[in-house]
């Protein structure tokens, strides 16, 4: 890795830690764990798309743990891993299709969140009905993935990174 | 935008919906007068209460935190939690089987069981 890139790792982590910090200041809850606008994922969005999956598998963990550490405990951690983890395949397999633009690849990575922090709670807390969440969570991902995916296409054909 | 994307979107919202009214009907007929909730803390059972019976009970979990389980008219809710995200104080009140409040922070469920047909269908699964 060259130091430019290195840089423009580090500046990403922190934008996505800043927009975690944004997103647990945000006064929407509606009772439901895992519902959530998912700001941070315009980073990780932008970095799919400019700087490539690798390094946004790297950027994205990185930012799962610093939130963990610094806003909550490594239970919690764990729901946040999972969503992102499968938020990321949903959306590495939307993007290699070719079949969708960066909205389509946002709502497929905001429902898979949803579906995969959910999961987590089912096996973690033995309660199966938890599964009756599913189509609240995946109305709410689908929503809040085309409102990210929009802002993240407008940031995307406004950076020009040279990597 | 691509036609796609559209495709996807609605394609996602129309299942969702269809999905949410299943498992509504499905709720609805599955709840019964002898509907109760079921408490579990790290999913190991903590207690049943039924839904016909008005309670107010502090429920301490084993991290020192705790919630307060309200039922009154048939409904139960968490009235008050010192969990951070006050996710499981912010749902609405649970009256349905199958429903249930989470508190991720403290790793406690409350979930409605409908009655007497759920438990047999919970014993044959
Ligand atoms: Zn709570």
């Amino acid at each position: 890795m060259k130091t430019k890139d290195i840089a423009m790792l580090g500046l990403l982590i922190a934008l996505a830690f800043v927009l975690s910090y944004v997103e647990y200041l945000l006064p929407i809850n509606i009772g439901i764990p895992g519902a959530k606008v998912g700001l941070a994922n315009i980073v990780t969005l932008v970095a799919i798309y400019k700087i490539g999956y690798k390094r946004a598998f790297a950027l994205s963990l990185i930012r799962v743990l610093l939130v963990a550490l610094t806003f909550s405990n490594m239970a919690m951690a764990m729901y946040s891993a999972a969503g992102a983890l499968l938020s990321f395949i949903a959306m590495l397999v939307g993007k290699s299709s070719k079949k969708f633009s960066i909205t389509g690849v946002s709502v497929l990575g905001g429902v898979f969140h949803n579906i995969g922090q959910i999961m987590v709670a089912m096996v973690l807390m033995e309660t199966r009905e938890l599964v009756f969440y599913l189509p609240v969570l995946i109305a709410i991902g689908t929503i809040s993935g085309v409102v990210i995916g929009i802002l993240s296409g407008m940031i995307c054909s406004r950076i020009k990174v040279a990597f | 935008m691509k036609k796609n994307d559209l495709i996807l979107i609605f394609g996602i919202l129309i299942l969702a919906l269809f999905f949410y009214g299943g498992m509504t009907l499905w709720q609805k007929s599955h709840t019964d007068d002898s509907a109760y909730v079921e408490v579990k803390i790290d999913g190991e059972l903590y207690g049943t209460y039924p839904l016909d019976e008005d309670i107010k009970e502090r429920i301490d979990s084993p991290d020192g935190g705790y919630n307060i389980l309200v039922i009154s008219d048939g409904k139960a809710s968490i009235e008050e939690a010192d969990c951070p995200d006050k996710i499981c104080v912010n749902h609405r009140a649970i009256h349905y089987s199958g429903d249930s409040v989470v508190c991720l922070p403290h790793k406690l469920t409350v979930t409605v069981v409908g009655g007497q047909d759920s438990e047999i269908d919970a014993a044959t699964n």
